[in-house]
């Protein structure tokens, strides 16, 4: 567990980057594959499919789900 | 190379019986046990004992699911990255399974007492004058948080919020999908979010105070 202040910290900073439309994790998966081949090419950018960020941003296992995909075609790009 | 195959081939061969499809299904499993080792490094390491049983498992899964779901495909990137894609899921799924698999929930969230119960605490170091401010923020907080979440939502900010666990463990362990846990809490931030606006009370405000 973390201390006081941290957790209020990213409480708030969730709470500060929450949306009325967000996407789920169901159609988050739908999109990873592509996704994260644009960012192994580094296309990422804001334009690019924001509520993707944004959810990555809300929620940590999809996050991680995320960089270990990005850690595999990055090693296949080496 | 046999694995350098078009998307188009890879679903032709996986979708022929016969020689084919034995050799595609090969190489399928040949690109999830070469790739699966730069996703878990954070997690578990190649020589540890279980790496390689986790690894024949996720890839003997994954294949079972691409093969009944290869018509969900659509295209969007290489074929691949979509069956990786799946077998990071199902790798990292069993990897919090195992990490959680004796925490109780109830367990943590009777601990707890409320939400930012006995955990959210004021610093006595800071000083009297400080430490008031921060307990009237706190107390602040804590009565939106009652007031404007269900248990069940509270239950989960606890365990995912100030436990770190996984939503997809939460949600097992509170029998919901972690796609509906999601928008649980996707639907508690924002009632908190709309009731501390119409409070006046801004993320800075209550932050400032404990910076």
């Amino acid at each position: 567990m973390q201390p006081t202040d941290e957790i209020l910290k990213q409480l708030l900073h969730h709470l500060g980057k929450t949306k009325a439309d967000e996407l789920g994790c169901d159609e988050l998966f739908e999109l990873l594959d592509e996704y994260t081949e644009a960012a192994a090419r580094g296309q990422i950018t804001e334009q690019l499919m924001p509520l993707v960020q944004q959810h990555l941003d809300q929620c940590h296992d999809c996050c991680e789900e995320f960089e270990a995909l990005l850690s595999i075609l990055k090693s296949e790009a080496a | 190379m046999a694995e350098k195959r078009t998307n188009s081939e890879w679903l032709s061969d996986l979708r022929t019986e016969g020689f084919e499809k034995d050799d595609a299904l090969q190489d399928l499993r040949a690109v999830i046990v070469r790739g699966l080792p730069y996703a878990l490094t954070k997690w578990l390491s190649s020589s540890d004992p279980q790496f390689y049983d986790l690894v024949e498992e996720v890839a003997q899964e994954t294949l079972l699911r691409v093969l009944s779901h290869l018509d969900t495909f659509k295209g969007r990137s290489q074929f691949t990255t979509w069956v990786q894609k799946i077998a990071v899921r199902l790798a990292i799924t069993e990897l919090r399974r195992k990490r959680w698999q004796d925490t109780s929930l109830d367990e943590l969230v009777d601990t707890e007492g409320s939400f930012f119960g006995s955990r959210l605490m004021v610093d006595p170091a800071v000083g009297p004058e400080i430490a008031t401010e921060q307990s009237e923020i706190l107390a602040q907080m804590r009565r939106l948080i009652t007031e404007e979440l269900t248990e069940k939502q509270q239950k989960a900010m606890i365990a995912v919020r100030i436990h770190g666990m996984p939503i997809e463990e939460a949600a097992r362990k509170m029998d919901m999908t972690r796609n509906a846990l999601y928008k649980l809490l996707h639907d508690a931030r924002l009632r908190l979010k709309k009731r501390m606006e119409e409070e006046g009370i801004t993320a800075d405000d209550v932050l400032a105070v404990f910076e």
